[in-house]
């Protein structure tokens, strides 16, 4: 039961184009699971049509056996989330916005009270307790959310980029806390933080322009990309061309090459000689996400680019 | 095993973030609805050398119903549009129902100032009979509901600030500037008396100045005039439950 299946959902905004197409999956609704894809990619509609903020355009989605489009009063009673956007009411304190959340679904003051602090404590943000939310630090804004998320009765928690914004700090101290309570929540946050992605959660999945390129865990991602090392070039000239592998092009524009274990071997001996300054790692989730989201380079590019030989 | 929700604590919550924690955190909040409702109350009650004043203050607990819808709608859009707080109640076992409920008697708590003091000249000053009494209130009840729907199904469509400050100026000439509630609608030249018929505030006027029992009205007028304020909030009620946008689409 414990499932969430998304049944071809589709999104279009009026007069725009898909913000979401077909996406189609099926994921255990226990643990955490994390949806990466960078700015536009469609996160925020997706959690917004799973929460039951926003309709599918077609398509629809069931959690736990619950239809998000047809029983959105069933799922309520057991969901909450954090909007991408959302802030602590301004004139009031957090305890203040948190007992009064805890109110809205049907605690007692008092219940409220006690949930409130016990969340508050958990974050390490008692101490912001009664200072009006307007005047707190962008972090603790956004921890006083998490909190109040946590603070419910609901089993799953939507968390759309809950650690935008935050220090490493205070970033490492949220995730700790999603690593407790993962173990009796569900969990769905999105990030454009691969790191989180790879440190949090038990599913990943990758959103492109709508698209779900890639579902699975770190494990089983790592499978899709045929090799498994990278190696990247440092220097500006010096490219190589692999007789097994791909080349991408990450983040920093830099082009690297994935391959085999025995051809990096094999490239990383001839860079030597040729003294072309290069790194060789596993794949981390990073050039993982290169991978997918950009497919590897065809070769004539490169070589009409830059020339590598 | 499903939770056991209180329904009092859900429409508190309401009430507390609205109006009771602005209140204590910001007190001049009070000063402001204290005064809203009594500036036109007292050029009519000068400018009539106080004949008109038991008309003026009928007037004002119109005013202030109505004025409740308008802020109602300027709190939800804020609250809506600059902190999300309707994407964290809609995904959350509070219904649209149970949040407009609240949220309005948020607004009749932020206006306590101002009731209260009205409703002590309303005493001194309205003398009437107890059914004359019972209808201003009836009367006040279905304006508050009519204003409040209304408030409410607009700030479910306002997407930013800009708009809903264009929405209660709309909403304020039509409803509230347009109708003669602190004076005679005799006091309105004849082509444009018509004109004030637009709003449901002139129906609700002259029941009230029809209770003050210094204007009277045919029967036939005060019927009609019934008739108009129940039907018209209860279709603006209705569509504030069936076609507030709740859920986006
Ligand atoms: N309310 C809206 N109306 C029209 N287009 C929208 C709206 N919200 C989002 N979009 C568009 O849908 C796409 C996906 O946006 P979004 O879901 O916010 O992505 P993400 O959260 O991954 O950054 C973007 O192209 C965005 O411009
Ligand atoms: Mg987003």
């Amino acid at each position: 039961m414990k499932t969430l299946i998304c049944d071809h959902i589709s999104k279009r905004y009026e007069k725009g184009k898909y913000a979401l197409s077909d996406v189609n999956f099926s994921i255990p609704a226990k643990g955490i699971f994390a949806l990466i894809g960078r700015n536009g990619a469609g996160k925020t509609t997706l959690i917004r049509i799973l929460s039951t903020q926003l309709l599918p355009t077609s398509g629809s989605a069931t959690i736990d056996g619950i239809d998000v489009v047809e029983q959105e009063g069933r799922l309520r009673d057991i969901i909450a989330c954090v909007p991408q956007e959302a802030r602590a009411v301004g004139w009031v304190t957090p305890k203040q916005f948190i007992v009064s959340y805890l109110m809205w679904r049907g605690f007692s003051i008092k219940e409220s009270t006690h949930r409130m602090n016990e969340a508050m404590k958990r974050l390490g943000i008692q101490k912001y307790m009664d200072s009006p939310n307007r005047v707190l630090s962008g972090g603790t804004k956004r921890k006083v959310l998490v909190a109040m998320a946590m603070s419910s009765e609901a089993r799953i928690l939507f968390l759309d980029e809950p650690t935008t914004g935050l220090d490493p700090i205070s970033r490492d101290e949220l995730w700790k806390t999603l690593m407790k309570l993962k173990k009796d929540h569900f969990i769905f946050l999105t990030t454009h933080y691969l790191e989180e992605a790879e440190k949090l959660a038990d599913k990943i999945g990758i959103l492109e322009g709508g698209k779900i390129m890639a579902l699975g865990t770190m494990e089983e991602l790592r499978r899709k990309v045929k090799y498994p090392y990278s190696i990247k070039i440092l220097s500006k000239t010096g490219m190589i061309k692999p007789k097994y592998g791909d080349i991408i092009r990450g983040v920093d524009g830099q082009y690297q090459i994935v391959t085999t274990e025995s051809e990096a071997n094999r490239l990383s001996k001839e860079l030597i000689d040729r003294k072309v300054r290069f790194s060789m790692n596993p794949l981390a989730l990073e050039d993982i996400f290169y991978y997918i989201v950009k497919k590897p380079i065809e070769e004539e590019q490169y070589e009409d680019e830059e020339k590598p030989y | 095993m499903k939770m056991k929700r209180s329904l009092i604590s859900q429409l508190n919550a309401s009430i507390m973030v609205n109006a009771i924690y602005a209140m204590i955190n910001y007190p001049i909040v009070l000063i402001s609805t204290l005064l809203a409702p009594f500036s036109l109350l007292i050029v009519i009650t000068f400018v009539s050398r106080g004949s008109l004043l038991p008309i003026a203050v009928g007037g004002a607990l119109i005013m202030t119903m109505i004025s409740a819808g308008t802020s109602l709608q300027q709190d939800l859009s804020h609250l809506k549009n600059d902190f999300k707080v309707q994407d964290m109640v809609v995904s959350s076992p509070t219904s649209s129902w149970i949040y407009l409920v609240g949220m309005a008697l948020s607004e009749i708590v932020y206006s306590m100032p101002a009731l209260i003091v009205l409703a002590v000249l309303a005493a001194l000053y309205i003398s009437s009979n107890a059914a004359g009494y019972l209808a201003i209130i009836a009367v006040l009840a279905i304006m508050f509901v009519f204003s409040v729907s209304l408030g409410f199904i607009l700030s479910t469509y306002s997407s930013d600030i800009v708009q809903s400050w264009a929405f209660s100026g709309i909403v304020s000439t039509i409803i509230s500037a347009l109708p003669p509630v602190y004076y005679p609608i005799t006091f309105i030249p004849l082509p444009f008396r018509y004109l004030a018929y637009i709003s449901p505030a002139t129906y609700a006027a002259e029941i009230v100045q029809n209770a003050t029992g210094l204007i009277s009205f045919s029967n036939t007028t005060i019927l009609i005039d019934w008739a108009v304020i129940i039907i018209v909030s209860a279709i603006v009620a209705g569509l504030a439950i069936k076609k507030s946008k709740w859920r986006e689409d």
